[in-house]
């Protein structure tokens, strides 16, 4: 059965072709640490299953030490030139499109073929896992094609692959290290102490304040941990079932599905839900890592108005 | 009473994100210090620490995708999503990414998020369509508004997935709530729960299709 297991072999590889292409990249000065960062990654993916929690926590170190204290270089900039990457646009046409699309097709294909054909039953892939082998299989496919159809010298794609690593640099294991503090909050039992606090604080007998109390700790939570399914179980435990399910009689079902989309509106306003917010910073090269948030308050705020208003007037029909 | 000590390591964040520290340093900082504060021995933080990093790799293997993007951008795929753009009739900046947030919301409502998203589309095809259609409108843009038109783009990936995943039945966060709520002894099916993401799925695109037809009027004042 294809598991989890294999599409981290496949990862490792891939950041350690990050690290040979980074090592290759005589235009960066700091070369060697990125090689660096990116082999201590691929080591990651490979052997983290075999080497212990501790010496996991020792890598981690290490990464952070490699990333955070500046041997890291950006790598260099575009390999080819605007005007040479028209031609070959020209020459290419809209089939270019096609390898680019393979990846998503796979997705789209793949998961319907495992989740509504009877092919799910024979077991070909491990069903926690068929998002991510679908997503390697439609990178694998998608070189293949490349390959084929461009013939591209051998290492063209570990170069562009390291070339937009190095661009996005350090924030590609942010999302990884922020799951891990979450991982780490929880273990310190800060989802008790939030949920104690806000508990302390409610007010009986209004709705309105109950309402707002369980969407705004949902967004603070939320913005605090990075995403709302830390958040949920503690604010439901502290204000969603106690009050506004059984002490003020709401509609169950509105106040648990709204309440996760109220802190939804969290998860665009927060540098801690890195994947969402801070990597496509980097991904687009915008000016501030800050950039994706601010373009998205204007819709989070209204957002959560309207999720605290559904909650209010589906969930309490009086 | 609770010990509420481990509480700073979430100060260290705030103050260390603030004052622009490097991030990894400040997660990795925070994350021992909340560790110590809520008694852990070292070892056990460094454990603990070195067992969520391990066990949460899957975040990171979106990340595979990156040489075959870069090999297709190599060979002008910004620029083919450019011309595009370029020969569509009556595209702008506001109608493209209105177009996209539906689109990402329906296809995450079916279950499909992966199919989309910053590494997979946004960097590769919807901001460059973005920009195209605002220079093809508003002729060069100035840096802070093509940032501005990038930053939509991401942002309408987001909303789009936000507010859109909740509808599909069998998605994480249904099922976390359906168990949250099983565990107070409140039994309600995964389709009770997704129906109630429908209306605010689409409050959402209201709103931030408003927000994108805004944006198309604003960078047609600038000029």
């Amino acid at each position: 059965m294809i598991n989890l297991h294999w599409v981290y072999a496949l990862g490792g590889l891939v950041f350690a072709s990050f690290a040979v292409g980074s090592a290759r990249d005589g235009a960066n000065r700091k070369r060697w640490g990125n090689a660096l960062f990116w082999a201590l990654l691929s080591l990651s993916f490979w052997f983290g299953d075999l080497i212990g929690d501790l010496a996991n926590g020792v890598l981690v170190l290490l990464i952070v030490a490699v990333a955070g204290t500046g041997l890291l270089g950006r790598g260099s900039g575009e390999s080819t030139q605007i005007n040479e990457r028209e031609q070959l646009s020209d020459r290419y046409g809209n089939m270019l499109f096609v390898p680019a699309l393979v990846i998503p097709v796979t997705a789209f294909v793949g998961t319907l073929l495992f989740t509504y054909t009877p092919l799910k039953a024979f077991g070909i892939i491990d069903p926690k896992a068929v998002t991510l082998v679908l997503l390697g299989v439609g990178v694998i496919l998608s070189l293949i094609i490349c390959y084929g159809w461009f013939g591209p010298p051998p290492l063209t794609a570990v170069d562009e692959g390291s070339r937009l690593a190095n661009s996005i640099g350090w924030a590609i294991v942010l999302p990884q290290m922020l799951a891990s503090l979450g991982v780490i909050f929880a273990a310190a039992g800060l989802g008790g102490m939030i949920g104690a606090m806000v508990g302390s604080i409610i007010p009986h007998g209004s709705i309105v304040m109950a309402v707002l109390l369980y969407a705004l700790g949902m967004v603070i939570f939320t913005i605090i941990m990075g995403n709302a399914f830390a958040a949920f179980p503690v604010m439901a435990a502290a204000v969603g079932v106690p009050i506004l399910i059984h002490s003020d009689g709401g509609n169950a079902a509105v106040v648990g599905a709204v309440g996760m989309l109220a802190g939804f509106c969290g998860t665009l306003l927060t540098p801690m839900a890195a994947n969402f917010n801070i990597v496509p910073a980097a991904l687009l090269e915008l000016d501030s890592q800050y950039s994706v948030i601010r373009a998205q308050v204007a819709t989070a705020i209204p957002l959560l108005v309207a999720n605290i208003l559904i909650l209010y007037f589906a969930g309490f029909h009086r | 009473m609770i010990d509420y000590w481990p509480l700073l390591g979430i100060a260290l964040v705030v103050a260390g994100f603030a004052l622009r520290f490097n991030p990894l340093l400040v997660v990795a900082v925070a994350a021992i210090v909340t560790g110590l504060l809520g008694r852990m021995p070292f070892l056990k933080v460094l454990a603990t620490l070195g067992h969520g990093f391990n066990e949460n790799r899957y975040v990171s293997l979106i990340y595979i995708i990156l040489p075959v993007i870069g090999l297709l951008e190599r060979y002008g795929l910004q620029q083919r999503a450019r011309t595009i753009v370029a020969n569509m009739r009556g595209a702008t900046t506001g109608r493209l990414l209105i177009f996209y947030l539906g689109f990402r919301q329906i296809l995450s409502a079916l279950g499909l998020t992966s199919v989309a998203g910053h590494a997979q589309t946004v960097r590769p095809l919807v901001a460059p369509m973005a920009l195209a259609a605002a220079e093809k409108q508003h002729g060069e843009l100035d840096e802070a508004t093509a940032n501005h038109v990038k930053s939509m783009s991401a942002a309408t990936d987001n909303v789009g997935v936000f507010f859109g995943e909740d509808i599909f039945l069998a998605v994480a966060s249904i099922l976390l709530i359906q168990s949250s709520l099983a565990s107070f002894g409140i039994n309600l099916t995964p389709f009770e729960l997704s129906v109630w993401a429908i209306p605010s799925a689409v409050c959402a695109f209201i709103i931030h299709s408003t927000r994108l037809l805004h944006l198309d009027r604003k960078m047609g004042r600038g000029r």
